[in-house]
């Protein structure tokens, strides 16, 4: 497609675009067809441009826990291992951070219940250097990387200490206007192909968040520029309380990506396998020059949007039901005892140990409130400009005499 | 009459504006099924249907652009931002178009629509959720910028800003949204866009605020009458955008003294631009300056300091006893 022999423009740019268009190598029959005046009726038989050819879908193993042998990457026990640890830590956390919320130790919290296979099978793929760009539901990400649970406790107790990016780490923080961390995503692969780095940019966003303007032109640059991304659209089937259906009338997200000319796999977000091997060669082919690759990874939010939602205005517990019989964590336990990797002592002390690790951070994060009400001020500029320094001395004053409280 | 929050008093103004014109529409995130976010849209949705409370996909360029061919086309779309922190995903439209069309079109095109949004802090919200920014559409000519502080006035304000034929950013303070009620007429109420209301009468100093900051206004002003006999006139602005500067004035002709009170950034915020009119307009009256009690000039702060970063009651019984000195 877009052949620039033989046209006759000195850009090549009309003909090439025209013969995208009408999907011929005959520049005059392009103009032909044209400047047919048909009265709104074709005449011209139509060829087929095959642009779904992109697409594929990826699951390895099922709901039941059968596994597709031929796909299977069996990968080493330690990894596998990870996996369990990884998205049962998510697990925990999450509900902690439910039942923290009911008691007010936190604010707002959006729940991630579900989706944890996503999380751990793409954040494994990363190394130290590259870098992830999270949207708001990805503390498994975060624990992966090496964002203490305190951090992500404080993030929903509304603590801006949240945001001290560990020593290390490169991720940005969360981004709350949805969408709006694509093109960050973008940018720092383009960075990486700027430096001559090998290192990739991996970004997160919801099926909500391909409706921004953000999310498109965002894609439109990786394309263009062919840079180290992997854009992971976690599809959880809802946007607050507006289906997938309502964002797009296609049939994939994937296709978005095709339609930016990026490489774009739908995958079983609910396979752990599934959701690594796809975004293992997604990553080994962005370090090696091939350019951005788009994962779908359909899932569903088990959960409410957040603690201020209720799903039940909006869809039915049948719905729900029939995701939980997908649950990822069931299907990989089984896969692992199936396999003679996991037994019921070594799933206890997994647990337990994974508990421990939710209490320290919880613990982390009660010791962590006595902090300085000021910080608010400090970070604004390099140098404090005059008129900042005033307002700061106003509001050392006000805190002073009106015994305002800190904390959550 | 009916004692209604402020919800439930936007709810019933979008109720008798749906139900009177059939030209306008609702649209939005989540407004429909799931009756808004906040609930402002309760029951709508099944009232009017889904040609007329239409559920957006999540794209806030896309509503306000597509309200903007609506209106061209002869509608009247009524768009809610979920927070004004995700307004700026549509600031291209609403500053490139809703407010330029008439003028472009000199008088051919209007642009009879309202992009409704909740503002300001108080909630223990996200970042993005909590930010008062009235400002930034203030500064845009070609936008009426209007800030409800009450039920009663949120109803009549957003009936009258519905019924306008010139575009509306119509600002609700969400920490007033299930504060308190308030007695609302049956029958459909307006008030005229553009006009401050003197919410308290007195001759010692003038005091003037909007939104949810009004409360905490309102609350100064009767301790500092008790406290201290001071008798402070409480000016509502209401509409912040075109500002009633004659109200004002008239007030500060009167006492003398001023304090503007707001939660938005102080440089360049809506108290820049009141002092600066009665600067221009009664200087001569002016017994000491005037103060701006505003929020400070930093991102708003996440929540566990978001009540240090509040002007609050003490805060302005300080800056009024300070000024009365002078
Ligand atoms: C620009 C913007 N608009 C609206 C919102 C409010 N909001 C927060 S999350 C959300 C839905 C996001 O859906 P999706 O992208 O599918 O992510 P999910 O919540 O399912 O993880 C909305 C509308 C926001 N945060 N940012
Ligand atoms: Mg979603």
């Amino acid at each position: 497609m877009g052949s620039r022999s033989g046209s006759v423009d000195p850009d090549g740019w009309f003909f090439s675009q025209a013969n995208m268009v009408f999907g011929t190598g005959d520049p005059d029959g392009c103009r032909r067809r044209l400047s047919t005046d048909t009265g709104g009726l074709s005449v011209v038989p139509r060829k087929k441009i095959k642009v779904a050819d992109k697409l594929e879908y990826l699951q390895i193993l099922d709901e039941k826990a059968r596994v597709d042998e031929t796909l299977d990457p069996k990968l080493d026990g330690d990894t596998l291992l990870g996996f369990l640890k990884l998205m049962l830590t998510t697990r925990l956390l999450d509900e902690r951070m439910l039942a923290m919320q009911r008691q007010g130790r936190i604010g707002t919290y959006a729940p991630i219940r579900g989706q944890e296979a996503v999380q751990a099978g793409t954040a494994f793929c990363a190394r130290r250097s590259d870098w992830m760009i999270q949207s708001f539901r990805e503390p498994g990400v975060c624990i992966h990387r090496g964002w203490p649970i305190r951090a992500i406790l404080q993030l929903w107790g509304g603590y801006e200490e949240a945001n001290d990016v560990p020593e290390g780490v490169n991720d940005t923080p969360l981004a709350v206007p949805v969408g709006s961390q694509v093109p960050h995503t973008m940018g720092i692969a383009w960075g990486m192909k700027m430096k001559g780095k090998d290192d990739v940019a991996i970004g997160y966003v919801g099926d909500g968040g391909t409706s921004e303007g953000d999310f498109h032109e965002a894609l439109t640059f990786a394309g263009v520029f062919g840079v180290p991304a992997i854009c992971v659209v976690t599809n959880n089937q809802w946007a607050i309380s507006q289906p997938r259906s309502r964002q797009v009338n296609a049939e994939t997200l994937a296709q978005k990506g095709a339609g930016y000319g990026m490489d774009a796999i739908q995958v079983d977000g609910n396979d752990v396998l599934a959701v690594y091997v796809a975004t293992s060669e997604a990553v080994a082919k962005a370090r090696a020059g091939g350019g951005p690759t788009l994962i779908e990874a359909v899932t569903y939010r088990l959960a409410m949007h957040t603690t201020a939602d209720d799903p039940k205005k909006y869809r039915s517990e049948d719905e729900v039901k029939k995701w939980e019989k997908r649950d990822p964590l069931i299907r990989f336990e089984k896969y692992l005892r199936d396999r003679d990797m996991l037994d019921d002592a070594m799933h206890e002390q997994i647990v337990s140990d994974c508990k421990a690790a939710v209490k320290v951070g919880v613990e982390e994060y009660e010791a962590a409130r006595d902090v300085d009400p000021r910080d608010c001020f400090k970070y604004m500029y390099e140098d404090m400009p005059a008129e900042l320094v005033t307002q700061l001395a106003e509001f050392d004053e006000a805190l002073r005499t009106e015994g305002v409280t800190i904390g959550h | 009459m009916a004692q209604l929050n402020m919800v439930k008093a936007l709810n019933l103004a979008l109720r008798e504006a749906l139900a009177e014109d059939n030209d306008v529409v609702v649209m939005g995130q989540d407004v429909g099924q799931d009756e808004g976010v906040f609930r402002v849209t309760e029951k709508l949705l099944a009232e009017f249907g889904r040609e007329r409370v239409i559920d957006t996909p999540l794209a806030e360029a896309g509503i306000v652009g597509t309200a903007v061919g609506l209106a061209l086309y002869g509608m009247k779309p009524v768009c809610e931002m979920q927070f004004s922190g995700f307004a700026y995903q549509a600031y291209h439209q609403i500053e490139g178009h809703v407010a330029r069309y008439r003028n472009r079109t000199r008088g051919r095109y209007t642009m009879p629509m309202v992009v409704r949004m909740p503002f300001g802090g108080g909630i223990r919200a996200l970042e993005h959720h909590s930010e008062s920014q009235e400002a930034i559409y203030a500064h845009t000519p070609g936008l009426q910028m209007v800030i409800c502080s009450a039920p009663r006035n949120a109803r009549a304000l957003l009936l009258a800003s519905i019924r306008h034929p010139d575009p509306v950013i119509f600002f609700e303070p969400k920490a007033v949204y299930r504060a308190f009620k308030e007695e609302v007429p049956d029958e459909p109420e307006t008030m005229e866009l553009g006009k401050a209301h003197v919410a308290r009468v007195g001759k010692d100093i003038t005091l003037v605020s909007f939104g949810a900051m009004m409360r905490a206004t309102l609350e100064a002003a009767d301790d500092l009458s008790d406290e201290d006999n001071i008798e402070a006139e409480v000016i509502d602005l209401l509409t912040v955008s075109p500002l009633d500067t004659e109200t004002i004035a008239n007030s500060v002709s009167k006492t003398g003294r001023c304090v503007v009170v707001h939660e938005g950034h102080r440089t360049c915020g809506i108290g820049a631009e009141v002092v600066a009119r009665l600067v221009e307009s009664c200087f001569y009256h002016l017994e000491a300056p005037i103060r701006r009690l505003t929020g400070y000039d930093v991102h708003f702060p996440y929540f566990a300091r978001e009540q240090a970063f509040l002007p609050g009651a003490d805060r302005i019984k300080r800056a009024v006893r300070e000024t009365l000195v002078c």
